[in-house]
């Protein structure tokens, strides 16, 4: 059993870690942002995690038009769907970190705070997404359900780079990683802006975060190939 | 395969001639929103004019591009499938649904030109953001509309799944035509957003032509 769940055991030493370290260790105390950049192994991990699900998904609705194979359609759905979860997530941590920080005067709301060129991107990415579980509630047919929407993920997929690598690239935002601060990197340049220490938890936590992705997705595979028993025969 | 392709556009092409009420009802819905716009307000100012000029395009690119996979039936499909490879057909349609929204787009500036004034300072170059924008937008419509075709419900799903995805497309062509508003952008970053709308096109077309097989047979 072991031999076969390390990577879930791995996963909950890493976030055990991550929690214990985040919370406990040293952090530089840098004006304005203070404290919370303990945020860090927290929005920055959901991204990664959303970013690698999507790409798990994207395979698979590639593998799913090589063979149609049903199997592969609910691995990509699945993906997705958790990876969309990971993206609200992310969007939601940004969105309390934005309320502590980047709220200068009294008379700003969160709302004119959050009109961030990354923000939007990120919000299209995750709307662009929604519609893919909208698109697939609009079929009666399975094998044409599973067949457009592997169609229209590949597509997602594809958008999801202008919308979250690119647009953000291109105008000034609060967000790290805006053109004038030279990072190359549109969030953040793990080598340049975090200190050693930092690195320490940060790294194992990505890791963490994406393996509980993985293992969530994994459980609601499970359930929807018990569910869909007779139209899969392998 | 060229003479296929011309083939098949010259089909829509005639098809829109013969059943001239759709190609006029189009014309009639940009001069009459544009004709609302006139009456509502008299003078916008530069951002909200090149705003309402975007969210116009986008509005005429689903009423004009979203029927071209909704219109074929059935038996017409089959019978297009049984003459032509499914790439030849995708590429037809884009070119015709190219054709078809520049023209729109630029009726639709010359109302604006008309009727809300003209706070453009360099109305030449942005005719041309505006044929890159009618190209660009009509190219991603067609593919969600090959897509929606198959769903049911399909004409709401056009507007549905249209949305988000033409989203980064416009923002960056909004922030394109700025520039022919007479503000100042760091040298060489309005060609560089200008290839980047381009090769946005040529991955949305690269997209269509390798994704439309797939969702062509039933």
């Amino acid at each position: 059993m072991v031999k076969k769940n390390w990577w879930k055991i791995l996963s909950l030493l890493l976030l055990i870690y991550t929690v214990v370290a985040g919370f406990l260790m040293k952090v530089p105390d840098l004006p304005i942002i203070h404290q919370s950049i303990r945020n860090l192994f927290f929005h920055v991990c959901m991204w990664f995690g959303m970013m690698i699900l999507f790409i798990i998904s994207f395979v698979y609705s590639m593998k799913y038009l090589r063979g149609f194979n049903l199997r592969n359609d609910i691995i990509a759905q699945q993906f997705a769907a958790v990876g969309t979860f990971f993206g609200i997530l992310g969007y939601t941590t940004g969105a309390i970190w934005a309320n502590y920080t980047w709220i200068t005067d009294q008379s700003q709301s969160l709302g004119s705070v959050l009109k961030e060129p990354k923000l939007i991107g990120a919000a299209i990415a995750l709307l662009i997404y929604g519609e893919y579980f909208v698109l697939r509630g609009s079929f009666n047919d399975i094998d044409k359900k599973a067949r457009i929407s592997a169609v229209y993920n590949i597509f997602a997929f594809a958008m999801l780079f202008p919308s979250i690598w690119i647009i953000p690239r291109l105008v000034g935002s609060l967000h790290p990683g805006a053109p004038g601060s030279d990072t190359g990197n549109p969030a953040l340049n793990a080598q340049k802006d975090l200190d050693a220490t930092m690195r320490m938890v940060f790294y194992p936590a990505v890791i963490g975060w994406t393996l509980v992705g993985v293992w969530l997705a994994n459980l609601r595979i499970r359930i929807q190939l018990i569910k869909d028993k007779s139209l899969i025969n392998e | 395969m060229t003479k296929r392709i011309f083939a098949l556009l010259k089909k829509d092409i005639l098809l829109e001639f013969r059943q001239k009420h759709t190609f006029y009802g189009i014309l009639l819905y940009i001069a009459s929103t544009i004709f609302v716009l006139y009456l509502s307000m008299d003078k916008p100012d530069a951002s909200v004019w090149n705003g309402l000029f975007w969210v116009i395009q986008l509005f005429i690119c689903v009423n004009a591009v979203a029927k071209s996979f909704l219109q074929e039936s059935r038996g017409r499909m089959l019978y297009f499938y049984s003459i032509a490879s499914p790439i030849e057909f995708v590429i037809a349609k884009i070119l015709y649904n190219i054709v078809l929204m520049i023209f729109m787009s630029l009726i639709s500036l010359f109302l604006f030109f008309m009727f809300l004034e003209n706070p453009v300072s360099d109305s030449l170059r942005f005719m041309l953001i505006v044929i890159l924008g009618g190209a660009s937008i009509s190219i991603v419509f067609t593919l969600m509309s090959a897509i929606a075709a198959k769903a049911n419900q399909n004409a709401a799903l056009i507007a549905i799944l249209g949305f988000p995805v033409i989203l980064p497309m416009l923002l960056m062509l909004i922030r394109l035509s700025k520039s022919a508003f007479g503000e100042i952008f760091k040298a060489g970053a309005v060609l560089q957003l200008a290839g980047l709308i381009a090769g946005l096109d040529v991955l949305v077309l690269a997209m269509a032509i390798i994704l439309f097989p797939y969702l062509w047979k039933d």
